[in-house]
């Protein structure tokens, strides 16, 4: 295939094979900590007491007789954290949402906490706290939210995008544009034009692992907090500017973390655990339970999406539009604008529009969802895109791959693309013997693309070389699947030494630079390319320890092999140094060995994957079994092909689960009704068929190796995939997700009815 | 409130406590014993993360009162490895990668170790179906399946041998 490999012909020793995890034994055996696995003497349990309305006032909250009962050490309300924001609007929305400040926003949001000696009289003194609540008018959904006489959630908020600048409070924060050409012009030349209307449901990134933190506050303003994150060093900045400490005296250490999928990348009660260690002067566990996380934090939104694309007979795409109407729960967001920019990122167009809308209702504040905003925008183009080819008489993948974005491409959200895998990636599944694979009765088959920006961002890392040769790699991206193997893998890349010599370890924030959190799959793009500079920063001081002891020239001293070598004919006499020696001799060369490097890792290179499922439909219950399921992505380089092999699996599934099975059931009363992996289900092993991989490797330019990000596009494409699959095997087109039995037998029934009566 | 005193034996062990009556088997391993491995993901029976088996039966901790405990045994993830010697299960975890963020790891490696036990050479679908009540959220469980099945293997070939060994 035609990748455009020519800035790179490395040679790689270690990097692209499959070594063990070096916290494996650790997760086999059940030793590795997570957030809830640790204790400190005369820790408190904390709990929260949350609002069961959707949206009321809170007039009085009276905590004296919890207050009273023995064994209650703190009670607080937003009375004990104080506005320190400076009109910061968007950190005081951070604090709102750790505990409600006068009005309670969404079923589950915080309105008081207590720490106790143990979980029981926690428990008994949360109900012993009277709220007296007036309850106002909600709105859920997104099509609701946005007309003129829907309750206002946020009454200080104007709609930002629109001149001249409305006057009067909306639900809609925010309206932002994209595109280019005239697509008036261009649908004037299209010989086929599909409009179509679409909808999402809200899912929960479903992490198995709870919420947790362990806080410790002192009265001498210096504060510890064990927690499971995503991103400590922003957890830190941000519980200290809320609760007023100083950001040097509040040492936060990531826990191993129980999936985040973006969901652990913002804080929901790590400042309300620290407010009450605070008051009660011991440490204090925070856990929640399933049911808190779920009505509590971090969904993804939900949505409605309206597209029209026109095309040539010829198979060329002349226009495209699509308005996106993204809830971000009770706080603004940037959700509708993500994917107002992502919805045709994957194609080739003239002319093109989109217009995101970023929407407020009495829901829970939405969080990133790997890939945050991009399902459910390809889902509604890629589904229109089938519509399209089918309607020009064209195999959906040839008309993907003639419209398909390339190297030199404008792209719909502004910039213009380098090398990038849309392609290769379509043309690999067009070449999949999957697709060439019978289907039977009731069954059919759909394909879809997906895009990614990823992200890069700062980062710290530090590497030190022990007396013995083995090296420390201390890095601040916290581990969300495997980096640290992967990086570990880079440093002896780099050294040329084992992979066992290299021990990775993920520093707390007192001990190394700020890193920004573990998002926008940045984990290995970024600390990696830090890891390559640090290690080449070792080398140089590796060659003047070498040079020094051989009395040459440092220029003279190269490192090959894990080991330092004298340059040129004259200098053969004098042999090697190892990094062993050199390590050794250390002490008296100069003392200790160590690589270091900050970086704010731009160009995380755009990312592109294309899926193809299979999937049979029951037409007397509507239910779908997924029978075949293949995910092509280019991953740049792949480090540890298992670990990009797992976030690809991974992706897949969690978008299967997001199709057909999940979503938040709100009452009329405007109260979550399935807040547990009961009701709301994700998708279990007997669900899924084994999920075949293809990795592309069209190299990132931007990186020493060509690594791109690679752990969120594989969550794009599926929606669409199995919305295509779907369509196909029930003849009938799905637009509404999840296809959930109920949605499919009625789509069958209305089309059957449709055309009897037609 | 009064505790209730409790003799029980663990992963082998020997082991006495009280608890409330209330208290659920996996609060008295996490909070009073701390074996942190088993892991509380819901509470409420449906995640798996908290499996162990109480008499070679398996059961989500979480549903089993603390009191229930008395004079069984109960094998929890920490009893898994044999000294030193990792289970097949937990070698073939690492070896084929079956664990992204590990949380659900000590419920699958329980789980799957009680399949093992009653049949040593499961198909694919009995696999999965006997796993159905684990969540992972992060693999799509491809490799854990797979880690599995090698692992049967494995487990087959150790008997084999130590059969071999009786005659
Ligand atoms: S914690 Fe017991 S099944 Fe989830
Ligand atoms: S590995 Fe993370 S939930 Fe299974």
């Amino acid at each position: 295939m035609a990748h455009d490999t020519s800035f790179t012909n490395q040679e790689f020793k270690v990097i692209g094979t499959r070594p063990p995890r070096p916290d494996g034994v650790d997760k086999v055996t059940g030793r590795a900590a997570y957030g809830a696995d640790t204790f400190a003497p005369g820790q408190l349990v904390g709990l929260i007491l949350r609002s069961p309305h959707a949206h009321a006032q809170i007039r009085k909250i009276d905590t004296s007789r919890a207050e009273k009962l023995k064994g209650v050490k703190a009670v607080i309300t937003s009375d004990d954290l104080p506005d320190l924001t400076n009109g910061d609007r968007a950190m005081l929305d951070i604090l709102e949402n750790c505990m409600a400040r006068g009005r309670a926003l969404y079923d589950g949001h915080a309105v008081a906490a207590v720490a106790a000696i143990d979980a029981e009289t926690a428990r008994k003194a949360l109900k012993l706290i009277k709220v007296d609540y007036k309850r106002l008018p909600h709105v859920t959904d997104v099509d609701e939210a946005v007309k003129p006489d829907a309750p206002i959630v946020q009454p200080y908020v104007r709609t930002a995008g629109v001149q001249p600048p409305p006057t009067k409070a909306s639900n809609i924060s925010q309206i932002s544009e994209f595109g280019h050409g005239d697509v008036e012009a261009g649908f004037a030349q299209a010989d086929f034009i599909v409009e179509e209307s679409y909808k999402t449901e809200q899912t929960h990134q479903g992490y198995i692992e709870p919420h947790a933190c362990l806080a410790s506050v002192g009265p001498d303003g210096q504060g510890e907090l064990w927690v499971t994150t995503q991103g400590h060093f922003t957890f830190r900045n941000q519980c200290a500017a809320l609760l007023g400490m100083d950001v040097a005296k509040l040492k936060v250490t990531a826990s191993e973390i129980g999936g985040g999928f973006g969901g652990k990348t913002h804080v929901w009660m790590e400042p309300v655990a620290l407010a009450l260690s605070r008051k009660a002067n011991r440490p204090v566990k925070v856990v929640m339970s399933r049911d808190e996380v779920f009505r509590a934090t971090g969904p993804t939104s939900s949505t409605s999406v309206d597209v029209k694309i026109g095309a040539k007979k010829n198979g060329r795409i002349t226009a495209a539009t699509a308005t996106l109407r993204y809830q971000t729960g009770a706080f603004p967001g940037i959700w509708g604008m993500l994917g107002a920019m992502t919805a045709y990122a994957c194609y080739d167009l003239k002319n093109v529009k989109t217009v995101g809308y970023n929407v407020l209702v009495n829901r829970p504040k939405v969080a990133a969802y790997r890939a945050p905003s991009a399902p459910m925008a390809a889902f509604a183009v890629e589904s229109t895109i089938d519509l399209l080819a089918a309607k020009v008489g064209m195999e959906p993948v040839d008309f993907r791959i003639k419209n398909a974005a390339k190297k030199g491409t404008k792209a719909s959200y502004g910039p213009t693309y380098g090398p990038i895998g849309i392609g290769p990636t379509l043309e690999a599944v067009k070449n999949h013997p999957h697709m060439r694979a019978r289907l039977g009765k009731n069954q059919g088959r759909g394909m879809a693309c997906g895009f990614w920006f990823n992200f890069g961002g700062q980062t710290c890392t530090d590497l030190n070389i022990g007396v013995d040769g083995t090296v420390n790699l201390t890095v601040g991206t916290v581990d969300v699947g495997g980096s640290r193997a992967s990086l570990s893998l880079i440093a002896a890349e780099e050294l040329g030494i084992p992979y066992e010599r290299i021990k990775c370890n993920v520093a707390d924030t007192s001990s190394l630079g700020h890193n920004d959190t573990t998002e926008g799959s940045r984990g290995t793009f970024s600390s990696g390319m830090a890891t390559i500079f640090a290690a080449r920063d070792a080398i140089e001081v590796l060659r003047e320890r070498a040079a020094q002891t051989w009395e040459i020239d440092v220029k003279d001293v190269k490192w090959e092999g894990g080991r330092a070598v004298p340059k040129g004919v004259r200098h053969s006499n004098l042999g090697t140094l190892t990094l062993e020696e050199l390590a050794a001799a250390s002490p008296n060369t100069g003392g200790p060995i160590a690589g270091h490097n900050e970086v704010v890792a731009d160009g995380a290179g755009v990312s592109f994957a294309s899926h193809i499922c299979d999937v049979e439909v029951d037409p007397e219950t509507g239910a779908t079994k997924v029978l075949r399921y293949t995910v092509v992505q280019d991953a740049g380089k792949a480090i540890h092909p298992d670990y990009v092999e797992g976030q690809l699996q991974g992706g897949a599934a969690q978008g299967i689960g997001w199709a057909l099975n999940e979503e938040y059931i709100y009452g009329k009363d405007g109260r979550l009704q399935n807040p547990g992996f009961l009701d709301y289900r994700i998708p279990v092993c007997s669900d899924l068929p084994f999920i075949d991989t293809e990795i592309l490797e069209i190299p990132n330019p931007n990186h020493p190796y060509g690594v791109r990000g690679v752990g969120e596009t594989s969550i794009v494409p599926p929606l669409a995939a199995v919305g295509n699959a779907v369509s196909n095997a029930a003849n009938v087109r799905l637009t509404h997700v999840p296809m959930s039995p109920p949605r499919i037998l009625k789509a069958i029934k209305n089309r059957r009815s449709n055309a009897t009566t037609g | 409130m009064s505790g209730i005193h409790v003799s029980t034996t663990i992963n082998g062990d020997p082991v006495e406590f009280v608890c409330q009556p209330g208290e659920t088997l996996l609060d008295v391993l996490r909070d009073r014993l701390r074996l942190t491995g088993s892991k509380d993901g819901c509470g409420t029976g449906d995640c798996g993360a908290c499996s162990v088996t109480v008499d070679g039966r398996l059961v989500c901790s979480c549903l089993v009162l603390g009191a229930e405990a008395e004079g069984r045994e109960v094998t929890t993830i920490e009893g898994l490895a044999d000294g030193e010697n990792l289970h097949p299960l937990q070698s073939k975890f690492i070896e084929h990668a079956a664990l992204q963020c590990g949380i659900c790891t000590p419920g699958f490696l329980v789980a799957a170790k009680a399949l093992l036990d009653r049949n040593s050479n499961p198909t694919e679908e009995e696999i999965r179906f006997a796993l159905a009540g684990n969540l992972c959220r992060c693999t799509g469980y491809d490799k854990i399946v797979r880690a599995v099945s090698a692992a049967a293997t494995e487990v087959r070939k150790q008997e084999g041998r130590k059969q071999r060994r009786s005659f």
